[in-house]
């Protein structure tokens, strides 16, 4: 087991209400073992009621990259919300804790 | 080959006041881009415009930049491309043209024109242009009497041409924030609108630096292995003729340009990564590589874009209600409890004098409130900032909630405090519409 922050970095924002979190892995050999475990289906699962919609995952081979959509995810968009992190800055922090199951 | 550089010295209105000064001074550039306008950003100025039709509705802290900066300007041959005309690009320029005068020099400003189609737009509706919500797909007829503002994102070879009369500033309203570095490259090399890889490939440079600091280690993972961030150095892109670029920063300067302090910025906001639509070209986001070539230096290559659609992007902004949040620090112990307490006592009073309202949030800040349950709770919390929200479309029960945290202080639990700041202030909600329209009835137009 690793932690994502690890491997990778991230970041995050806004797309109106919905967030994006970029993942950029340390490696090419890191970002194919990942490809099976830091799922559209596992994000969803690991942010929980953060996140009210359905994930979508894109891949950038060329940069070892993977780019999720977070649909849903700020209570409104961003001038309308509540919410403290109104814009998502900080939801990529957050996916960097997440524990992944990858061997070197 | 030829090649230009250029710089951002400002990634939104508010972002750091020295940045474009330093770039003038020590970044060797040819051209310097200025955003200052967010997606909201359109509304407080069309309301400022309304209150002032003369004067208001511009990025003022641009008329103060030129001043301060006019002889380092013109000495180090330096053109600025800025969205900083707003609404009211005309009284931006007459403050600048003020400012010249006052320096005695010969500042040639042009005003790019066409984004605005606030005025047009009941007509546009009634030409069965559409302005369909494109994230909800919901008719605009739910907000028709609530709009503040609506502009286009604009072509590059709009601002490409005010060059190309020989404008030392390009003053534009809303144009797209890569559109910025695209438009120098058009201008310089000649570049035509089939030439769909170089529009790309400057699309992408101009992804990478529209946000200042945030590619030269700016909100980066590894924080802690930065220098010097108290002198972070803003972002250059070194664009040549066939559309390969370094991206870089001033040397002396804090901060770090690395493979992956630009793959963050690259995936800041983006969305399905082959189809990045921009109003001059589609680029693919998994076309290009990037290479560390020297010290803080990473150069890009091999970017492809495709054909653009027949439409630009819209952005309207409308009127939404109110909303207001306000925050108490409780301290411990307990500081949970008697957060959650206080939270409950201010909701039931609100809740017995009948106040109803479209939406509220409670969030305990040093509490997960970012990260909820991902981030697991610390078994000593010893001091916890309650914040609480309320979102109405009646200002007057908005009002009414800003009057009920103070009173905590001395008629709630122990040990609470942090309202120095006295009530919260009610403010508008200003909610955005992103829509298209047909590329044909849009009529671009620069006025030098």
């Amino acid at each position: 087991m690793k932690k994502l922050s690890d491997i990778a970095y991230a970041r995050s924002g806004d797309k109106g209400a919905n967030v994006n979190v970029g993942v950029v892995f340390i490696s090419k050999d890191y970002y194919d073992k990942a490809l099976s475990k830091l799922t559209s289906v596992s994000v969803k699962s690991y942010f929980g009621t953060m996140v009210k919609g359905d994930v979508v995952r894109y891949k950038l081979p060329n940069l070892n990259a993977l780019n999720f959509i977070l649909y849903d995810s700020l209570e409104g968009g961003g001038s309308e919300t509540l919410i403290n992190d109104a814009q998502g800055k900080t939801f990529g922090q957050a996916l960097l804790m997440m524990e992944i199951d990858i061997d070197d | 080959m030829k090649n230009i550089r250029v710089a951002n010295g400002q990634g939104f209105w508010g972002d750091c006041i020295e940045a474009p000064t330093k770039l003038i001074k020590y970044g060797n550039i040819d051209y310097l881009t200025l955003d200052y306008l967010a997606e909201v950003t359109m509304s407080i100025m069309q309301r400022q415009k309304k209150k002032d039709p003369e004067n208001g509705g511009y990025a003022t802290d641009f008329v103060s930049l030129i001043d301060s900066n006019i002889n380092e300007i013109i000495n180090n041959n330096i053109k600025i491309i800025a969205n900083a005309g707003g609404v009211n690009p005309d009284a931006c320029k007459r403050e600048l043209i003020k400012i010249s005068k006052k320096h005695d020099i010969d500042l040639k400003i042009a005003i790019v024109e066409g984004d605005d189609i606030y005025n047009d737009l009941n007509n546009l509706i009634k030409d069965d242009h559409e302005f369909k919500n494109i994230d909800t797909n919901e008719s605009i007829s739910s907000i028709l009497n609530k709009i503040y503002s609506a502009n286009v994102y604009i072509d590059s070879f709009s601002v490409a041409k005010a060059l190309s009369l020989g404008a030392d500033i390009v003053l534009c309203g809303r144009i797209s924030d890569p559109g910025l570095v695209v438009a120098p490259c058009i201008y310089e090399f000649g570049w035509k609108k089939n030439n769909f890889n170089m529009l790309a490939s400057a699309t992408v440079a101009g992804h990478i630096i529209e946000c200042g600091a945030q590619c030269t280690g700016g909100n980066f993972t590894k924080w802690k292995d930065l220098k010097d961030m108290d002198n972070i150095g803003y972002p250059i892109a070194q664009i040549r003729e066939d559309g390969t670029f370094d991206i870089t920063k001033p040397e002396n300067t804090g901060g770090l340009v690395n493979k992956f302090t630009v793959s963050e910025q690259i995936l800041y906001e983006l969305g399905d990564p082959k189809k990045y639509i921009s109003p001059d070209v589609c680029v693919d986001f998994t076309s290009f590589n990037l290479e560390e070539t020297s010290k803080d230096v990473v150069t890009v290559t091999g970017v492809k874009g495709n054909m653009p659609t027949d439409t630009y992007k819209v952005s309207i902004s409308y009127f939404d209600g109110f909303k207001a949040s306000g925050q108490l620090t409780v301290s411990g112990p307990d500081a949970l409890l008697k957060a959650k307490k206080s939270a409950e006592i201010i909701w039931k009073k609100l809740e017995k004098i009948g106040l109803v309202f479209d939406k509220t949030s409670t969030e305990f800040l040093g509490l997960s409130s970012c990260h909820k349950s991902i981030a697991k709770t610390p078994n000593i919390i010893n001091e916890v900032v309650l914040r609480l929200g309320v979102k109405s479309q009646d200002k007057n029960i908005v009002t009414r909630f800003t009057k009920e945290l103070a009173p905590l202080i001395t008629a709630g639990p122990p040990g609470i405090t942090g309202f120095a700041g006295g009530r919260p202030r009610v403010k508008e909600v200003v909610a955005y519409w992103p829509a298209l329209i047909d590329k044909k009835v849009i009529k671009t137009k620069v006025i030098l």
